[in-house]
């Protein structure tokens, strides 16, 4: 608080100063308002979550369990599997992981790391642009672009595809990675880098065996991160992804048309009856896909955290 | 309602049978039905003191499409229903090139979907146990059948007759082997050759008077433009 006061006394030099006590309820004021909106965040997120549970959970009695987690998505002849859609979104996030996670972690040591000072300074706002893209420009692009050449390069019955809508999903998880993972080698003590020169290390050795390893609890956090952004994205991916509700059980499955939770509930939820069963199916689609949100950046906390424990040496 | 801004019309949602349903219950003056009253309707309505009327106001047609490449220039609604239900997944089984067949639908949630599915996948049963293949690609838009279309020679695809553009191909629909194929246009689909159409109907409760019936009027003369627009097929110049 005591740095909001010589910001407005420095400025505009009152004629007399205020009474301590005067800017003691001002600070109060000032104080409180701070708290109400930090604390209204939390409970934003409590409404949501309760909203979805409110319209979600009512699914879980008008459809058994077993119906619910079979492997059948027809909505209008009542069958909801779900099973199709959680896989479909696993295999699309982890794929896009996969591809994002050397090129973010190569850009970073890059930036940080390789190029000149100049150079640095050019990229660092360019890739800030990246992740300022509207997903549905780049899903456009993917439909007219990627999904052609995906489907020529491979050979592919069609490029409408789980790799497809990976690859878009890569592309918007960078900007995420490439930041995090910057600041994490960013944090690695200039020591360890002298260190690892003088004990006769190339810079290459000394980049890959001490700097990466040092801030690889930053780059698992980066990963979380970026996961979270591509579990949760939907326009790119419906575009792209074919949005056929098979059951991905093979790694073959990568270059085939899939259906994620996100495309299902953005398609249906326009045309749904409010109330009925297809209705709170999406809702409940809803609360799968919060609790999956929610465990990744729970996974990303706990990563800060034990960072944090482990003091300067990471 | 510009014409007439003293009159409010209120649109609700559901299936032919919900319209029909609050027709006989006197609820509503118009029902909008994509198929006509079965005679227990009609027996029910007439208990209830209520006279339906029909008007057809427009034609649907759903054009079957494919690759402009793509040498098949005629299938069978046995052939469609089997190529989408999965049961043929390549071309060659349909006279055509040795590709795999690549199923693209609208969303399940459009009229579209459910029409094509019990009269082509179905073959005119609705009760019929057919379904999609899960391997069909369910497309958020018409665009997005577009777009798949114009560029992969393997793609099938099916739309309302006014969403079809000149770079996509329209297949010829025959009702049966010995049938004639069929190309959907205007003028198929007005004097019912084409397979896969129907008319559109509204139905009022008793011959329509006053705003009922000047908004019918309005519905099946100037209205008819806007038909054409959101891709369904205008009545013949004749009206009904």
């Amino acid at each position: 608080m005591s740095s909001l006061a010589p910001l407005g006394a420095a400025n505009v030099s009152p004629p007399r100063p205020p009474s301590r006590s005067s800017i003691r309820a001002g600070e109060f004021a000032v104080e409180a308002l701070i708290r109400v909106l930090g604390f209204s965040t939390i409970g934003f997120v409590l409404l949501i979550f309760l909203f979805l549970l409110r319209e979600g959970v009512p699914v879980f009695f008008e459809v058994p369990l077993r119906g619910l987690f079979s492997t059948l998505w027809y909505p209008t002849f009542r069958l909801f599997g779900t099973l199709p859609l959680i896989l479909g979104s696993v295999l699309v996030t982890v794929a896009s992981i996969v591809i994002a996670l050397p090129l973010g972690v190569a850009t970073a040591v890059f930036v940080r790391e390789v190029a000149p000072r100049w150079a640095r300074e050019v990229l660092k706002p360019v890739i800030e642009v990246l992740a300022g893209i509207p997903s549905v420009v780049l899903g456009f692009f993917g439909m007219t672009y990627v999904a052609p050449l995906v489907r020529q390069l491979l050979g592919a019955p069609t490029g409408l595809t789980a790799f497809s809508g990976a690859l878009l999903l890569a592309y918007m998880a960078l900007p995420t990675i490439i930041s995090v993972a910057e600041d994490a080698l960013d944090s690695v003590p200039r020591s360890y880098r002298d260190a690892g020169l003088a004990m006769g290390a190339t810079r290459w050795q000394t980049i890959w065996r001490v700097v990466v390893p040092a801030g690889r609890s930053g780059i698992l956090t980066a990963v979380m991160l970026g996961m979270g952004r591509a579990i949760g994205e939907t326009m790119a991916v419906m575009m792209v992804t074919g949005n056929a509700a098979v059951m991905p059980t093979s790694l073959a499955f990568l270059f085939k048309p899939v259906r994620t939770m996100t495309a299902t509930v953005a398609a249906e939820m326009g045309e749904v009856a409010r109330g009925s069963t297809h209705y709170h199916a999406l809702f409940g689609i809803g609360i799968i896909l919060f609790v999956l949100t929610f465990l990744i950046n729970l996974a990303a906390a706990k990563a800060i955290f034990q960072k944090r424990r482990r003091g300067g040496l990471r | 309602m510009e014409i007439h801004p003293e009159v409010r019309i209120s649109v609700t949602g559901g299936g032919s049978g919900t319209g029909i349903a609050s027709l006989i219950n006197g609820t509503i003056q118009i029902a909008n039905a994509s198929r006509e009253m079965s005679a227990e309707e009609i027996a029910a309505a007439k208990k209830n003191g209520i006279d339906p009327v029909r008007f057809t106001v427009a034609l649907d047609a759903i054009a079957v499409v494919e690759n402009p490449e793509n040498p098949v220039a005629g299938l069978t609604v046995r052939q469609v229903s089997d190529m989408y239900t999965g049961r043929f997944r390549r071309w060659s089984q349909v006279g055509g090139e040795d590709r795999p067949v690549v199923l693209l639908s609208r969303e399940s949630n459009s009229g579209t979907y459910v029409y094509f599915l019990e009269q082509v996948v179905r073959r005119g049963d609705p009760k019929g146990a057919e379904l999609f293949s899960p391997e069909t690609l369910l497309m958020p838009s018409s665009e997005g059948i577009t777009a798949e279309v114009r560029q992969n020679p393997n793609a099938i695809g099916y739309d309302g007759l006014g969403y079809v553009t000149a770079d996509m191909k329209k297949v010829a629909i025959a009702r049966g082997e010995k049938a004639p194929y069929v190309l959907p246009s205007a003028q198929s689909v007005r004097d019912g050759s084409y397979p896969v159409s129907r008319p559109l109907f509204m139905y009022t409760a008793g011959q329509p008077d006053g705003r009922i019936k000047a908004y019918l009027d309005w519905v099946m003369h100037d209205g008819q433009h806007l038909v054409k627009e959101l891709g369904f097929v205008p009545l013949p110049e004749s009206g009904q």
